[in-house]
This record gives C-alpha cells, structure tokens and sequence, in this order.
C-alpha cells in the first residue's frame, strides 16, 4: 500500500514537473528547476525498484552535477524566455503536437498489455556491491571505453569553450 | 502491487513530453533539457525491465546512459556557450545556416 502511494505521487511528480520544463515558456530557470524535480522523483522511483545504487547515482549526477551546469549556464548567459511566441512553422508545431499526443494514446493500452509476474529478488540486488561485480567482470571493456568517453568531452568542452581557438 | 507495465506507461509518457519538447520549443537550452528527459525516459523503462527479470544488466546501460548524458551536457553547453558569443542568440530559428 505504501509502496502505491509513493510510486503514484512520485510519478505523477515526475509527468507533471517533465511538463513544466516544455511549457515554462517565460523563464528558462523555472524548466531548469522543473527539471531538477523531475530527476529527484526519478530517482525515487528507481529506490523504489531496488536500484539503489542507480538512484544514487541519479541524484549525483543528474540533479547535482548536470542541472548544475545547465543553471550555470543560463545564469551566465542571463538568457529570456519567449522562443514559443508568434513565430514561423506554427503548423508544423500543431502537428507534431497532434502526433505526440495520440502516439501517447495509443502507448498507453500498448504497454499495459505485457503483463508478467514481478520476481521476487534478494537483498544484495541494486546494490554497489551486485553492481560493481557485474561491471567489472561483463562490462569492463564497455566501461573503460566510458572512461575514453568522458576524457573526449572534457577535451572537446575545453576546446569549445576557450575563447580563441588558435 | 505495482505491476512492470505502469513503469513503462510513465516511462512511455516521459519520453513523449520529451519528445514533444524537442518538436515546440525554439530555444537551444530546453531543447538539451528535452533530450535529457528522454534519456530518463529511457533510464526509467531500461531499471524496470531490470527489476522484472531480476537482472543486473539494464542498470549497467543505465550507467552508461548516464556518463553519456553527462558528456552530452558538457560539450552540448559549451557549444551553446560559443553560439551565444558568436552570433547572441539561444533560437535555433536563428541559427539556419546548415539547413537545406
């Protein structure tokens, strides 16, 4: 029953503040930080799946690290709203809206037909321990190559950012 | 019980609201912002997919899916950055010079 509630409220937390990031129209900062409640209720979620580590994770990187920067970012640029205005293609926006909603529709029974049983699962799953040893073992190529990933955006964030590129 | 569906039904409607983001709106900034609630979006289906089969793999692709989203971010916003000093300005209306 407890298990209801929280993932009900925290969904529903998580759809609408998702919304407020496209509508927000007037201030960037306000999708941002819609945006920070959308991870935090994500990763409620993922806890609530037995992904603890992941849902750590989630509010490390996502909440902490990477919405940092985007706040960093409009803050420095002092950047306006209004992009959604009286402007060209309004047509095509009418459009894609229509399509999104009724893909939406459509989604909805889709999805609720596979129904399977939920497995029981023991205390070591989701956590650092079960995660790391998967990781290490199966995916350690792919996670050096992660490594490889990240020293190439750090090189091509600095070399974008630099003010003149000689 | 919460059953393996209603997670994909939220994870379904986040990636729409995503998607639906990326179509309207004009200014750079909410577009990345989209593209990061699609990746959630992702993450979401890819941990309840995990749950239901008892199986740590689809956390490991959301790790992935997280460095991913944080590179994407960096160089995605240092490249905003460069626009803004290039040309000022955050619509992409304004920025048309790759379109056909």
């Amino acid at each position: 029953m407890t298990e209801q509630v929280i993932f009900y409220v925290s969904a529903f937390v998580a759809l609408i503040s998702a919304a407020g990031v496209v509508l927000n129209v007037r201030n960037t900062l306000y999708a941002a930080l819609c945006l920070v409640i959308t991870m935090l209720s994500l990763a409620v979620l993922f806890i609530l799946l037995n992904a603890e580590f992941i849902g750590v994770l989630q509010v490390m990187v996502y909440a902490g690290a990477i919405v940092v920067l985007f706040l960093f970012v409009i803050m420095l640029l002092n950047i306006r709203g209004g992009d959604m205005g009286a402007d060209r293609q309004p047509v095509l926006k009418v459009i894609g809206t229509l399509l999104i909603v009724g893909a939406s529709v459509k989604l909805v029974p889709l999805l609720s037909e596979s129904r399977r049983a939920w497995p029981e699962v023991g205390p070591e799953f989701g956590t650092v321990r079960a995660i790391g040893g998967t990781l290490y073992t199966d995916y350690l190529l792919a996670f050096e190559i992660a490594g490889v990933l990240l020293l190439a955006g750090i090189v091509g964030a600095v070399v974008m950012g630099k003010q003149r590129i000689d | 019980m919460i059953e393996a569906w209603e997670y994909q039904v939220v994870a379904g409607l986040l990636f729409m609201i995503g998607t639906l983001g990326v179509l309207v709106r004009r200014n750079v900034i909410v577009i990345v912002m989209c593209i990061e609630l699609m990746l959630n979006a992702a993450n979401l289906s890819l941990i309840a997919f995990s749950r239901q089969w008892g199986n740590h793999d689809g956390q490991i692709f959301v790790f992935m899916v997280i460095v991913v989203a944080a590179v994407e971010v960096a160089v995605g916003l240092a490249i905003i950055l460069r626009l803004v000093s290039n040309r000022d300005t955050v619509n992409i209306e304004d920025t048309s010079l790759l379109k056909w």
